[in-house]
């Protein structure tokens, strides 16, 4: 053996560690186990994320199209009706089913398999069958032979409309499109196509519509007012911009709640600023400005309540700004609008980029504020999802404008990060 | 449906925190939650109801408010956590809850005689007892006006309407029910009319229209205690509101307000027992025992919402401490009854929802 065969020998035996197993071996399960550990530490976190954000989220999403009611409470029907072929009326046999299923169904008490259930869902659809729905399961149980179709008939002309067996057959599949053509103001006609609701009873767009500009707006304005507001604290000595910092976070700190009643108190009729006016005789006892319950109120109280969401990361970023740039910039013979707006500006699109972001998200879907001083035309659409939820109980309504909500969120982030880029972010 | 238990878990979990601290704190002793609207209305009933019936059984009653519609009770019927005991909601809602198969049935064959011992079902108001739902009381919706500052005050449903004649704001509850109704009957339409005219496009149309004249000049409410308030403020000049309200105000604080009866819709207030309620048994004997005659009766004697037995009737006497004669005062004395409307609640239950969104879009043109 020569000299360099041993050394070889060395190099190439793997090394090992001290009980003997392989040193990449032990390495490679080393890290595993770190890896793991790390992951273990963030698992409450991803647990809490899955049950309180992912799920119901996703639950939300499947009630918006998911609605088993039709099925639920008239099993049999609801299978046999998908084979027809939506001409004229449907058979006899058909009708017979429906009746008998009809009859079971409203000895039926358990919740989501009633015949109520049942009416409520097609009336959302062809208002008026709640009552025809609920008479007719009355009698049903009393219609023992055929004719079935006459037996109907008898009861309620109604059930001589195609459109109503049309509806029928859409409720009973346990998919619907429903709920999200009701939440785009539009709706299945007689025929059973596609069609916009009469202008009178459009709701929803509009208000996504209103809901979209009033949030920029208020992004604007918010922008507007905060801009100056955090340079003046980025630049004022410490000690003063203190000062000022507690008069910006004092308001931030303040419950919700209490800010929006603060400005009922400001703004209404008989309120502060108006008996101002008054008093310094601006304007007539008579002629009182509507500052509140109404867009207005909405826009102003919002405005103030978000304003700290827009100056925080506003200040951040310009804090980070060295004022030796612009003297640089001077001392070069820039004139001031020059260096402010070459310099100075783009320096701080990052905490604009963030502020302006925060502020139209939280704007879309703000709640309180709208619902407390928004009155009839200050209301935003999650004041609608809201009454859907709690007041005609159309839970399956609201999951779907929600949705829409959500999507038009995600919308909005999508453009942003396309436009501004969502790794320029700056948030402090 | 998870999604349903979902959120109902979330809609009760302030039940919860409010309704369960009673269950626990009053350990072995037998407790009842009952849900009503608060204000005058409440108290009339726990002066008529909860105070006797505790001295009586020695239950402990825990009353809590709402301000009505069924989706507390169908939250807690579909997440199995049910801390009311017993409600007190309106007919429409009523009917709504049973057909969802969200309450308990109640069998009217067990409820006591009268007091001059005709049976429960012929002593009961015609159309006050149903499946789920035993009735106590007939409220109204009526409009009133401060007649210290009206001399010759309206008279008529279309004074109402009328802003030439009588200037100044008025009060309409937030929402299509009532408000369409009271359109047509001041747009001329016979109360027995009302709801067949309501039924058709041009009807509904009609209806918007009336109401379009007085929109700029409307202040909307929504809670009950609401209307007498806005009167007391001079917010408005004329309101509509719930008779026993403004009855309350003028009785017990001495407002001068006036109540206008012509076109008023009446409806019943019921009592209702949610399905799976942990005290079913005492919600029901409260129930048996509240909507007795005396206790109807008595509670006449604190608001004037008129009694749902005919044998409480004779009983009703004067107001509590005052002397006032409650008789005129209630929805169903006859003077008052000359224009009146009963609030359908089959119309309603089939085009809330459509009637409903209308509204919305209407108001927030």
């Amino acid at each position: 053996m020569t000299d360099t065969t041993v050394s070889d020998a060395i190099n190439n035996a793997p090394l090992v560690a001290a009980d003997g197993t392989p040193l990449k071996q032990k390495l490679a399960r080393t890290t595993r186990r770190m890896k793991i550990k790390a992951f273990l530490l963030t698992l409450p976190l991803v647990l809490f994320l899955l049950i309180s954000f992912v799920m119901p989220i996703g639950q939300m999403l499947y009630q918006s199209i998911h609605n088993p009611t039709g099925s639920s409470v008239m099993p049999n029907f609801a299978k046999e009706i998908q084979s027809w072929d939506g001409e004229g009326l449907p058979s006899e046999k058909l009708f017979e089913i429906f009746v008998k299923d009809l009859a079971e169904a409203k000895k039926s008490r358990e919740v989501g398999k009633t015949v109520g259930n049942l009416a409520i869902r097609v009336n959302y659809e062809l208002p008026g069958s709640t009552s025809l729905i609920k008479k007719t399961a009355r009698k049903a149980k009393k219609i023992t032979e055929g004719p079935y179709k006459e037996a109907l008939f008898a009861i309620d002309k109604k059930w001589e409309n195609p459109a109503l067996w049309k509806t029928l057959k859409r409720v009973s599949r346990d998919y619907t499109m429903s709920f999200y053509l009701a939440a785009t103001d539009r709706k299945f006609d007689q025929s059973g196509s596609i069609v916009v609701v009469d202008e009178l009873y459009q709701i929803y767009l509009p208000i996504l519509w209103k809901t979209i500009w009033l949030s920029a707006l208020i992004t604007a304005l918010c922008f507007i007012i905060a801009y100056p507001v955090s340079y003046l604290l980025s630049t004022l000595p410490l000690a003063t911009s203190n000062i000022l910092m507690i008069l910006v976070l004092l308001p931030f700190w303040t419950s919700l709640l209490v800010r929006t009643s603060a400005w009922i108190a400001m703004l209404q009729k008989e309120g502060v600023i108006n008996n101002v006016l008054v008093y310094l005789g601006i304007i007539a006892d008579e002629n009182r400005i509507q500052m509140i319950y109404n867009m207005t109120g909405t826009v102003i109280a919002m405005v103030h309540i978000l304003l700290p969401f827009m100056i925080l990361p506003l200040y951040s970023v310009m804090k980070t700004i060295p004022p030796s740039y612009m003297r640089a910039a001077r001392s070069m013979g820039a004139s001031g609008t020059y260096a402010f707006t070459r310099i100075y500006f783009p320096q701080t699109i990052p905490g604009i980029a963030a502020g302006t972001l925060l502020v139209f998200i939280l704007a879309i879907g703000y709640y309180i504020t709208p619902a407390l001083v928004g009155g009839n035309d200050g209301q935003l659409i999650s004041n609608l999802i809201a009454g859907h939820i709690k007041k005609s109980l159309n839970w399956s309504l609201g999951a779907a404008l929600g949705t829409i909500l959500l999507v038009v969120v995600m919308i909005f982030y999508w453009l942003y990060n396309k436009l501004v880029g969502v790794d320029k972010l700056k948030f402090g | 449906m998870k999604l349903t238990n979902l959120l109902a878990s979330t809609a009760i979990s302030a039940a919860i925190a409010f309704g369960a601290t009673s269950a626990f704190a009053d350990g072995h002793a037998k407790s009842l939650t009952v849900v009503s609207w608060g204000g005058a209305y409440t108290k009339s009933q726990v002066e008529a109801y909860h105070k006797p019936y505790m001295a009586k059984s020695g239950v402990k009653i825990k009353s809590e408010d709402y301000s009505g519609g069924i989706a507390e009770i169908k939250a807690q019927v579909t997440a199995g956590n049910v801390t009311w005991d017993i409600v007190d909601v309106e007919l429409s809602d009523a009917i709504r809850a049973c057909d969802e198969g969200l309450l308990e049935t109640i069998d009217a064959s067990t409820l006591p005689a009268g007091a001059d011992g005709v049976a429960a079902k012929d002593d009961f108001l015609p159309g006050t007892l149903y499946d789920c739902a035993v009735a106590n009381i007939v409220w109204s919706t009526i409009f009133a006006y401060d007649k210290s500052k009206i001399a010759s005050g309206p008279t008529t449903m279309a004074d109402f309407f009328d802003l030439k004649k009588f200037p100044g704001k008025r009060g309409l509850r937030k929402g299509a029910k009532v408000n369409l109704e009271f359109a047509l009957i001041a747009d001329g339409v016979p109360a027995a009319d009302v709801y067949k005219v309501l039924g058709t496009p041009a009807g509904v149309d009609r209806a918007f229209a009336k109401l379009d004249t007085i929109k700029g000049d409307v202040v909307w409410w929504e809670a009950g205690a609401q209307p007498p308030q806005l009167l007391a403020d001079g917010e408005v000049t004329m309101t509509t509101a719930y008779n026993g309200r403004i009855f309350n105000a003028v009785a017990g604080e001495g407002k001068p307000f006036e109540i206008v009866w012509d076109g008023q819709i009446w409806d019943l207030d019921l009592w209702v027992i949610p399905k799976g309620a942990k005290n079913k048994d005492t919600a029901m004997d409260f129930l048996k025992f509240s909507t007795a005659t005396e206790q109807l009766a008595a509670q006449a004697s604190y608001i004037s919402y008129g009694p749902a037995r005919k044998s409480s009737g004779a009983l009703v006497g004067k107001y509590a401490g005052k002397d006032i004669e409650m008789a005129q005062h209630m929805p169903t004395n006859p003077k008052n009854l000359t224009n009146a409307v009963q609030s359908n609640f089959e119309f309603w239950a089939d085009n809330a929802d459509q009637l409903g969104e209308r509204f919305n879009a209407w108001l927030a043109k």
